[in-house]
């Protein structure tokens, strides 16, 4: 039997019709500088990048915008509707985006509360179905709720995006069976979003089979961002081959890992 | 006789010269007009009508461009 992990293929990560290798997501939010943002994105080897719609402030217009440290050509950026609290609100937002940026996929947010930034599944809902209608590739941000998961599948969703947790609480993989069950049952890519605070969550994550994981405050806020970028990547890419790999079964009693025979009387 | 009208840029309250269209308020603002998008009382506006559009009294604009966020 040949297990050489070398010849083992991973299938191409690919979302709305585009295919993508690296199949970690990362945010442009939080970091304390731009040049810091750009290093932890260049080291994280992500593909898509988020970037958020906001009014220009008006005192401020000589500044560099988030989109100068970011190469057109090597990232695809993917615009959210984060903020959002209502399904208008964010298809306002999303129509917005796609008239700022260079394609027609959407991260989806609609909250639902303020202190867990939890989503609003019926506005979510609401809107996935008027920006499919109109077009748009949508990415949905929703909880680790398989009922919800399925109607976002139907209501036409490129990806369906459960959180890991609540963002940016570095809580890691709350509801592990949750994510699973929802990977299992949809035909479309699923993508954690939100939540994973440190490497072994982001492997443990990538260990339930998911398609890939978008996160921002694990680079943003770690002491040294490009660091943890680069363990970020090796953390998507190990868990992603353990995934594939296929753990072996786990036991509640020991078995040896050396031969019983030839000991010495 | 103002030669300036009362509008509503990005919720804030701002005069402008009567007459003046879209894209002679974004370049008031020195705005590049390649790196903003306009919403004009709730309307977005594409790029090659922002000099058809002149701003009217009470007029609602907003102007956005894509920030960090994740």
């Amino acid at each position: 039997m040949t297990t050489a992990v070398e010849t083992m293929q991973d299938i191409p990560f690919t979302i709305g019709g585009r295919s993508f290798h690296s199949r970690l997501m990362v945010g442009t939010g939080k970091y304390r500088d731009n040049d810091t943002m750009a290093r932890a994105i260049d080291a994280s080897g992500a593909e898509i990048v988020t970037v958020a719609v906001r009014r220009v402030d008006l005192d401020r217009t000589k500044e560099e915008g988030v989109l100068y440290h970011l190469d057109a050509k090597r990232y695809f950026l993917l615009a959210n509707t984060a903020g959002c609290y209502t399904a208008e609100d964010a298809v306002r937002y999303a129509r917005l985006a796609r008239e700022a940026g260079f394609n027609e996929f959407i991260k989806l947010e609609v909250i639902g509360d303020q202190e867990t930034l939890l989503p609003d599944v019926q506005g979510l809902l609401v809107a996935a179905r008027t920006l499919v209608a109109e077009g748009f590739k949508v990415l949905a941000y929703t909880n680790e709720d398989l009922v919800t998961a399925l109607r976002l599948e139907d209501a036409g969703c490129a990806a369906v995006m459960p959180l890991a947790s609540p963002i940016g609480s570095g809580l890691g993989l709350l509801n592990p069976f949750g994510v699973r069950t929802i990977k299992r049952r949809l035909k479309v890519p699923v993508v954690v979003d939100a939540g994973v605070g440190t490497a072994s969550d982001a492997c443990l994550t990538m260990e339930q089979g998911v398609d890939g994981i978008l996160m921002n405050t694990a680079l943003a806020a770690a002491r040294d961002p490009v660091a943890m970028a680069r363990a970020m990547r090796w953390a998507v890419e190990a868990g992603r081959t353990a995934y594939l790999a296929g753990r072996m079964p786990k036991r509640e009693v020991a078995m040896p890992s050396s031969p019983l025979e030839g000991m010495l009387d | 006789m103002n030669d300036m009208v009362d509008v509503t840029v990005n919720g804030e309250p701002r005069a402008v010269a009567r007459g003046a269209t879209l894209l002679e308020l974004l370049e008031s603002l020195a705005l590049d007009p390649r790196a903003v998008v306009v919403e004009h009382n709730r309307t977005i506006v594409r790029r090659p009508r922002l000099a058809a559009i002149t701003v009217a009294p009470g007029d609602a604009i907003e102007l956005v461009h894509f920030v960090g966020g994740g």
